[in-house]
């Protein structure tokens, strides 16, 4: 996983709010079975049917992050969601609440999830509608979001941050404790049920 | 301490517990399925690492799908591709997969029950979020993305926090016509879409205890539609009853002890929830959606709100976006609401009893002439047995069409999909824009308002049958 340390750039405002998985990418994306290229179908329906989606202003076309409305990535639990987003340039979305399944997703994929106050997020969409080159600057190590005057403090917890900034998987981590888990598989009742060997139907 | 339910189970399966860190859980069953595993099969390849346990791991073969002609190859090169890949797989690391045409073959969700392999106290996951399905046993389980569908592969376990605990309530007998499919519709438009975010559900009270397994599985399999981790149901006789002779199932001695460990698996008098809602279930009634996304709903006597009435920023621009999408005139009638087609199935309202009550309300009828009605099983077992019944010929005779098992028109990754501007009422769970297929517009039901619907060709509750002359 690449690491997370800071970001600036600039911010698209997306003022929608429960923006699901299927708008993030619609399922008929998912078929490729490689971890990039998913670009393609970011937001694919409202890029498509509105002329004046704010991914299709030109001013916010190379915006890397993304700040939305609350309740965003609720739905399925599809990762190419995330890997959709960094494919697409964004490296940060901002939103006042995420859906667990994404939240926990973007912290494996290297896409910072960040949760702000909705004032907070609205300050920050009138800043980038005033001056859509306002840069934005997300400091993981700080726990802050800055632009223009303003700077605003995230919470984010402790072992997600070290992860991020260290860009370390999950695997690798676990591995280190087989013993336990082995330990545990050694208490694990004898009835409970195994897909092996196929059973005839009941 | 007391505890709930989910307390329980989690605690049973923490591997290993430290501060500052994510508990390490183990886990029980891992499903798989062709859409979110290619990645992670390809991350263990790339690091030499096997499946852990494959003996706990069962893959199936269900979004991609056709519906017509099972045993062909596949015509989409792409879904073809992705469906190969997990065959590939499978055969690499050992897996057991249930192909097209396999007798175990179906949606990940209603074959996990079905062969036994879903079980009170277990911890379940999938790289899919309607993993919640499962709780209706008692097991805690949940969707996850592909990383973590990886990390399960190769190590068995998941780094988790502890969740919230929520409880829905719901006491009192449901009215005639009202089923499990409204009871969730009704809780999701209480609590809105991310309403139990962080939180466990455990759905109570007597009109929960009185439902069938299968539609307790209903329910649980949308309690991702309110955002929650998981939603859970405590296993009683009727969950034992339903286990008992499946084919994963124990047996014997087992049986026995496992029976005996089950029955503590009840959330423990004077254990605390974070969050609690309660329902009457005599004022519920049934329910269909009017919007995007599945807490937009309302009871089906009611009308398309006028978003002016209100109050919330956020609210009222997702209403507004919401209706222009549909097509809707704030103040129709929801009984009058058109629709081209009527989709039944799906990991909520694919199993047998849903085509049962489906088939018994369009038994020696005709559908309404201008009105498709695809009937597609959740599983080849619910289709084989659907068969035994004489289901399929009800439902052929009234004029609908009756598929091959699979996610089918649930998200339209096989060539079912409405076109745009089509409208649908569906049995599945999710309403968002273009899920059904590009520009389609999905209104969720009952398996009951589905088949009364196909009957009239406008959104139709059994009971207005009569008085429709139908
Ligand atoms: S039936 Fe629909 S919701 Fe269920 S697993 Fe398939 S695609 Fe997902």
């Amino acid at each position: 996983m690449q690491p997370f340390t800071t970001h600036t750039g600039t911010a698209a405002p997306l003022r929608r709010s429960a923006v699901d998985t299927d708008q993030i990418i619609p399922a008929e994306y998912l078929k490729r079975i490689t971890r990039t290229g998913f670009e393609d179908g970011l937001f694919v329906a409202w890029r498509t049917n509105e002329p004046d989606f704010v991914l299709n202003q030109p001013q916010y076309a190379d915006a890397t992050v993304l700040v939305a409305g609350p309740d965003f990535g609720t739905g399925s639990s599809r990762e190419h969601a995330c890997w959709a987003l960094l494919d697409g340039g964004f490296r940060v979305v901002i939103s006042s609440r995420f859906a667990d399944i994404f939240k926990n997703n973007s912290t494996k994929s290297g896409l910072l999830t960040v949760v702000l106050p909705q004032a907070d997020v609205e300050a920050l969409w009138q800043a980038v509608e005033a001056d859509p080159a306002t840069p934005v600057t997300v400091d993981l190590g700080a726990r802050t979001v800055s632009y223009g005057d303003t700077t605003v403090p995230f919470e984010v917890d402790e072992y997600t941050r070290w992860r991020l900034l260290e860009g370390l998987d999950d695997v690798g981590l676990t591995e280190r404790h087989l013993g336990d888990i082995e330990a545990f598989e050694d208490r694990r009742p004898a009835w409970l049920p195994k897909a092996l060997p196929a059973l005839p139907a009941g | 301490m007391p505890k709930t339910l989910a307390e329980k189970v989690y605690d049973a399966h923490v591997v290993r517990s430290t501060a500052g860190e994510p508990d390490l859980l183990y886990i029980d069953l891992h499903l798989v399925h062709e859409v979110t595993s290619p990645q992670a099969f390809d991350g263990l390849r790339a690091a030499g690492r096997p499946v852990r346990r494959p003996d706990l791991t069962m893959a199936t073969e269900d979004h991609n799908v056709p519906t017509l002609d099972v045993l062909a190859p596949i015509a989409d090169p792409v879904s073809r591709a992705q469906v190969e890949a997990l065959r590939r797989n499978a055969a690499e690391f050992g897996i057991r997969l249930a192909p097209m045409g396999d007798r175990d073959q179906g949606i990940v969700h209603v074959i996990g029950p079905q062969l036994g392999l879903t079980q009170p106290g277990l911890t379940i996951v999938c790289g899919d979020s309607h993993t919640s399905t499962h709780g209706a046993f008692g097991a805690l389980a949940f969707g996850i993305g592909t990383s973590e569908v990886e990390h399960v592969l190769a190590t068995q376990t998941l780094p988790q926090y502890r969740p919230k605990q929520m409880a829905v309530t719901v006491e009192g007998e449901l009215p005639e016509g009202v089923s499990a499919k409204d009871v969730i519709l009704a809780v999701i438009a209480r609590i809105g879409t991310n309403g139990a975010a962080g939180h466990v559900i455990e759905y109570r009270g007597s009109a929960i205890r009185a439902l069938s397994m299968e539609a307790r599985m209903t329910i649980c399999n949308m309690s991702i539609e309110a955002g929650a981790r998981a939603g859970m149901i405590a296993p009683d006789e009727t969950t034992f009853a339903y286990l008992q002779g499946r084919p994963h199932a124990p047996q014997g001695a087992d049986w026995d002890a496992a029976v005996g460990y089950w029955r503590t698996l009840h959330t423990d008098e004077g254990a605390a929830f974070d969050t609690e809602v309660v329902l009457d279930a005599a004022e519920l009634a049934p329910f269909v959606t009017w919007g995007t996304n599945p807490g937009q709903g309302l009871p089906i006597t009611g009308r398309v709100p006028d978003p002016a009435d209100l109050a919330d920023d956020n609210e009222r621009r997702a209403a507004e976006q919401a209706l222009a999408y549909m097509g809707l005139t704030p103040g129709t009638p929801l009984r009058e609401i058109e629709v081209d087609t009527v989709f039944l199935g799906s990991c909520t309202n694919g199993r047998i009893e849903d085509l049962r009550t489906a088939a018994e309300l369009l038994r020696g009828k005709r559908i309404d002439a201008n009105t498709r009605m695809l009937v597609v099983p959740g599983s080849i077992g619910v289709k084989q047995q659907a068969e035994a019944e004489g289901l399929d010929r009800v439902f052929t005779e009234a004029g609908a069409e009756w598929r091959g098992a699979g996610c089918s028109m649930c998200l339209g990754m096989n060539p079912d999909q409405l076109k745009p501007g089509e409208r649908s009422a569906s049995t599945s769970n999710r309403n968002f824009q273009g899920r059904q297929g590009k520009g389609g517009r999905t209104h969720l039901v009952s398996p009951s308002v589905a088949a009364a619907t196909a009957l009239t060709g406008r959104l139709t509750a059994p009971a207005d049958l009569e008085m429709a002359g139908v």
